[in-house]
């Protein structure tokens, strides 16, 4: 027993900064596994309210335990791959899409840091120099599982929707690169915590309000650009035209049943939730508290007596909450978005992406760059 | 020079043999692009190790946009499985001369990495020095934009160029499909 401890002590005094980042990275990975359900129950539920249904009530209170059930049914499955496919790219196909939607997160900043004994802890799996272009890299490799899965399907339909995933996929990562570069140009630095760090400070004083250097206040068009071409690139309505139900049946996952079928609906919300935090970490200060909350923290701190460690508990677990909500409150406006919209034409889809996006960041970047030359940003 | 993690690099440096060797002997040719992307990626990974994060974003990024073009016209234009050139029914010059270039390749890449000469000076961009001046993402936007401001505005006019010529040859293609005929014929959308 006591040499397992010292044997213990001394692979944490050894590793310990390679324990921290496994524990943030399983953490990470586990989290995001539960949004699955949460989301898929909250989809068929918003939906639900938003056409006067009453949506899936039977299993658990309020029918939360759905995705449970769901889940269980596409393991328990048979797993019948049709004979007409490439079995090997088609097995492979929904792991594709799956992973690189994971790799994602982990530069997605979810809170300040802590100093806990002798350790700084950063609430990041990796602080990458190269901040959002690495999510940027990564998410524009998740194509390749919807490609792979259109063409080893062997079908006409899969192969036409995955054709369009991959024409929709380059021309809205344009908009979706330069929307940000106004940004860039702002905060001069692409690190992910530098960024929400700077969010903090204060734009403007307007008598009692005090309106933040959040990203939208700086960069309302390059906010709206950001948001339309997420919702191209994570293949949601408005612009799910990879699956186009009532044109090309359902488009790259037509051929696929039980399990592989889920991932897919898997790497599609997981993809969703790193939008939808990228959405608040880039434009709405990421962890940095909503208004009220540091008023509230510090009324807290007090009251309570805590100093030190426990209270940068108290205030990681504040700026955590905001965090949550931020991103709760995008993914809640893809559902939204969702039942509120019809789904575009191609040629729509095709000339929103190239004749109106793409000049209108252009000219964000233009506009962001006189009024930085002017000092007024 | 900060030290690579054996294990790591020989991982990376043996899925980009492995998979490039691949991308060659697939007879079809979606599997090839689809090796290809891997190589690609195991090269990121070896800049990733020798701490150039944004060489190894890059890669990723614009060969991964890259490769996709190159994607959807293998699927849409050389629909067909037959290898474009059988070795196996080529004249027995040509095989020979293959065989001859294969071994004179290798006896170059022999000589090369057993030239043990003077060890390379190290040059101001050390990881220490990069690391102190902001990062390497910094540093490279400030050369680009300094002392290689030149080649850097060099570099857009040539794609301006290629934009153009591609444009052009798009309207040509176009107004010609339209003069010669009035069946119909879809005609032939460019980006």
């Amino acid at each position: 027993m006591e040499t397992l401890l010292s044997l213990l002590s001394q692979i944490w005094a050894s590793h310990a900064v390679l324990i921290i980042t496994a524990i943030k990275a399983v953490l990470v990975a586990v989290t995001l596994l539960q949004v699955v359900p949460l989301m898929v129950w909250l989809e068929r539920r918003g939906s639900a309210v938003m056409q006067k249904r009453l949506g899936p009530n039977r299993i658990g209170p309020l029918g939360l335990f759905q995705g449970i059930a769901d889940g269980v049914k596409a393991l328990f499955k048979e797993d019948n791959p049709p004979a007409h496919v490439f079995k090997f790219y088609y097995r492979l196909a929904p792991v594709v899409s799956l992973i690189p939607a994971y790799m994602t997160f982990a530069v997605i900043p979810f809170a300040s840091s802590i100093a806990i004994g002798e350790h700084t802890i950063s609430f990041q799996v990796a602080d990458l120099n190269v901040g959002f272009l690495y999510i940027f890299a990564i998410a524009s490799l998740g194509v390749y599982g919807i490609i792979m899965a259109g063409w080893s399907s062997n079908n006409k339909y899969s192969l036409l929707g995955s054709l369009r995933s991959s024409a929709q996929m380059i021309s809205y990562e344009l908009s979706l690169g330069l929307s940000v570069v106004g940004l860039l140009m702002i905060f001069s630095s692409v690190r992910l915590g530098d960024i929400v760090r700077q969010q903090g400070e204060l734009l403007v004083q307007l008598g009692p309000l005090s309106i933040p250097k959040w990203g939208i206040f700086i960069q309302p068009l390059g906010f709206l650009i950001f948001l339309v071409s997420a919702y191209a690139e994570t293949n949601r309505l408005p612009f799910d035209l990879p699956e186009g139900e009532s044109e090309i049946v359902a488009g790259y996952h037509l051929e696929y049943g039980s399990m592989h079928f889920a991932l897919f609906m898997m790497a599609e919300y997981i993809n969703m939730t790193v939008a939808a935090a990228l959405t608040a970490t880039l434009f709405f200060g990421g962890w940095q508290m909503l208004p009220g909350l540091p008023a509230l923290q510090a009324l807290l701190t007090q009251n309570l007596g805590l100093v030190g460690t426990l209270a940068d508990l108290l205030r990681v677990l504040f700026e955590l909450g905001s965090f949550v909500a931020k991103t709760a409150f995008f993914l809640w406006l893809f559902v939204w978005v969702r039942w509120t919209l019809p789904r575009f034409r191609y040629d729509q889809l095709m000339d929103l992406g190239w004749r109106v996006m793409l000049p209108l960041s252009l000219a964000n970047i233009f506009v962001t760059g006189i009024l930085i030359y002017y000092k007024v940003l | 020079m900060s030290e690579i993690s054996p294990v790591a690099f020989y991982l990376f440096a043996g899925m980009a043999l492995a998979f490039s060797v691949l991308t060659v002997l697939k007879k079809n040719p979606v599997a090839s692009a689809f090796s290809l992307v891997i190589v690609f990626f195991s090269f990121a990974g070896i800049y990733a190790l020798l701490g150039a994060h944004l060489v190894a974003t890059m890669q990723i990024l614009v060969y991964a946009g890259a490769i996709m073009v190159l994607f959807v016209f293998v699927v849409m234009l050389l629909n067909s499985d037959s290898p474009s050139f059988d070795f196996r029914r080529s004249p027995l010059i040509f095989r020979f001369a293959a065989g001859l270039v294969c071994f004179a390749m290798f006896v170059l890449f022999v000589k090369v990495f057993r030239e043990t000469g003077p060890s390379p000076s190290v040059g101001p961009f050390t990881s220490a020095a990069v690391e102190a001046a902001g990062g390497n993402t910094r540093v490279i936007s400030e050369l680009m934009f300094s002392e290689y401001i030149l080649p850097f505005e060099l570099t857009s006019i040539l794609l301006l160029a290629g934009i153009v010529g591609s444009v052009a040859l798009a309207k040509r293609h176009g107004s010609a499909e339209k003069a010669s005929s009035k069946k119909g014929v879809s005609s032939v959308s460019s980006r």
